[in-house]
């Protein structure tokens, strides 16, 4: 759980760092979007570094998933009988965890149909990234389905980033709140950066 | 102070259980939660009716024998124990619910009393020290520094109430796994049994059919002993470094 968090964590600062680059126009962020297939030449072949990646990120997921589906069971089983009267437990993000993993994955679905195989989107014209981008933002379900994954990846991050110190045993007394810290900066940073796209196509910054 | 209470009813282990209701008047607010269930219990037996069955020793917050889930709280609303929670803690006319704790690897034994044997057998897995015992030796042979004494101290004082467990949303016992792992694993007379200690204590934690830890913190705010969220990652670091020194 924590280690393939982790994973996908590091994947996500690239992944939003990359995002930026739409604010340089349209030259840099599509060449960028080349570059992304010829990196590792000329030792590796067109495209074979991004699908090392692509697979990296796939056991990840499947990882992920995987472990929550089981720590989960194992918790539902320890409970057998739920308390009669209810209470409202821990913070929001902790309590969404399990739902708001299920939200960002089918939104990773959505996405992937969107951006990579160009399957619902407006523009879909391969190899021009920024236009489709612009096609996606330019649309109201587009926009929706996008600001809700990324809050509910804040979220996810915000408790996760946390729970994963504890669990490879990082975390300490001392250490709290510096670890605490740096999962609401790291939430913050990426819901930010990741949102900026939207809002700046919404707003005729990018276009 | 008139109260109505609704609490848990259960004949015994395979009976199905079911929340009854109480009136109960004439309550001081000096009076400790415990007491006031003596009330209520004297006026069912003066009705011929059974008792409600619930646990306590010492009534002095010491013992971990007390263990009522108070409006969803483990222990109450106050961080004590259920035999230290006085009833100025609730208003007149209150209705409060008394329920058991809840967790497959405690079940209930009858109304409010559960059987927390498993945890008895997560101790007898690695809670203790092989080093004789006896007379007390020499305060010198054996040097402490004082950082690792408050350490092994604030988890000594893990009662073993099961408060933790009630509290998880996952049942877990992780934080009375991590209080008894870690008030042993940072003295010298616990380091013998280092390694086999945490990795025999989890081990015996998952076969009892506690949950997993997902770090919602809602042990240590339950915690009557204040045992801190953070001893749950020194006890994995613990779990992690035998793991590693099994492999090698």
């Amino acid at each position: 759980m924590a280690v393939s968090g982790l994973i996908l964590l590091a994947y996500l600062v690239a992944h939003v760092m990359g995002n930026l680059k739409v604010f340089f126009g349209p030259d840099e962020f599509n060449a960028y979007g080349h570059w992304l297939r010829t990196m590792g030449a000329p030792v590796l072949h067109h495209g074979w570094a991004l699908w090392i990646v692509r697979v990296g990120l796939l056991a990840a997921v499947i990882a992920h998933g995987v472990s929550a589906y089981q720590l989960s069971r194992l918790d539902r089983r320890a409970r057998p009988t739920r308390y009669v009267h209810k209470r409202r437990r821990a913070s929001y993000a902790t309590r969404t965890m399990r739902w708001g993993g299920v939200i960002i994955a089918l939104f990773v679905v959505w996405h992937l149909l969107d951006l990579t195989t160009l399957t619902v989107n407006g523009n879909a014209q391969p190899g021009h990234p920024y236009e489709n981008v612009v096609a996606t933002f330019s649309t109201w379900y587009g926009n929706v389905i996008y600001l809700v994954a990324m809050l509910a990846v804040g979220l996810h991050v915000r408790h996760g980033f946390w729970s994963a110190a504890q669990t490879l045993g990082v975390g300490s007394a001392r250490r709290d709140r510096a670890l605490k810290a740096a999962a609401t900066t790291l939430a913050l940073v990426l819901t930010a950066g990741f949102v900026a796209v939207p809002v700046a196509v919404m707003t005729g910054v990018v276009s | 102070m008139r109260l109505t209470l609704r609490v848990w009813r259960q004949k015994n282990a395979d009976a199905p259980g079911t929340m009854a209701t109480y009136e109960v008047d004439g309550i001081s607010p000096d009076m400790s939660f415990l007491e006031m269930l003596d009330t209520l219990n004297e006026e069912l037996i003066l009705r011929g009716e059974e008792p409600v069955a619930f646990d306590h020793d010492c009534r002095e917050g010491i013992c971990g024998a007390c263990s009522l889930v108070i409006n969803g709280d483990a222990h109450g609303p106050e961080r004590t124990t259920t035999c230290q929670l006085h009833m100025r803690s609730f208003r007149d006319g209150d209705t409060i619910d008394v329920e058991p704790w809840r967790a497959a690897a405690f079940p209930v034994v009858k109304d409010l009393v559960v059987d927390r044997s498993s945890f008895d057998r997560i101790i007898q897995a690695g809670g203790y020290v092989s080093a004789p015992t006896g007379s007390a030796p020499e305060a010198h042979a054996t040097p402490v520094p004082k950082a690792d004494a408050d350490r092994a101290f604030e988890h000594a004082e893990c009662i073993g109430c099961g408060a933790c467990v009630a509290a998880c949303p996952n049942g877990s016992a992780m934080l009375f796994t991590s209080a008894k792992v870690n008030h042993l694993n940072v003295l010298p007379q616990g380091a013998p049994e280092r390694e086999s200690r945490v990795l025999d204590m989890v081990a015996q934690m998952d076969a009892e059919g506690f949950g997993g830890c997902t770090l919602t913190g809602e042990c240590a705010t339950a915690c009557p002993k204040g045992i801190p969220l953070p001893s749950i990652s020194a006890m994995n670091r613990e779990w992690l470094r035998a793991t590693r020194r099994r492999v090698v």
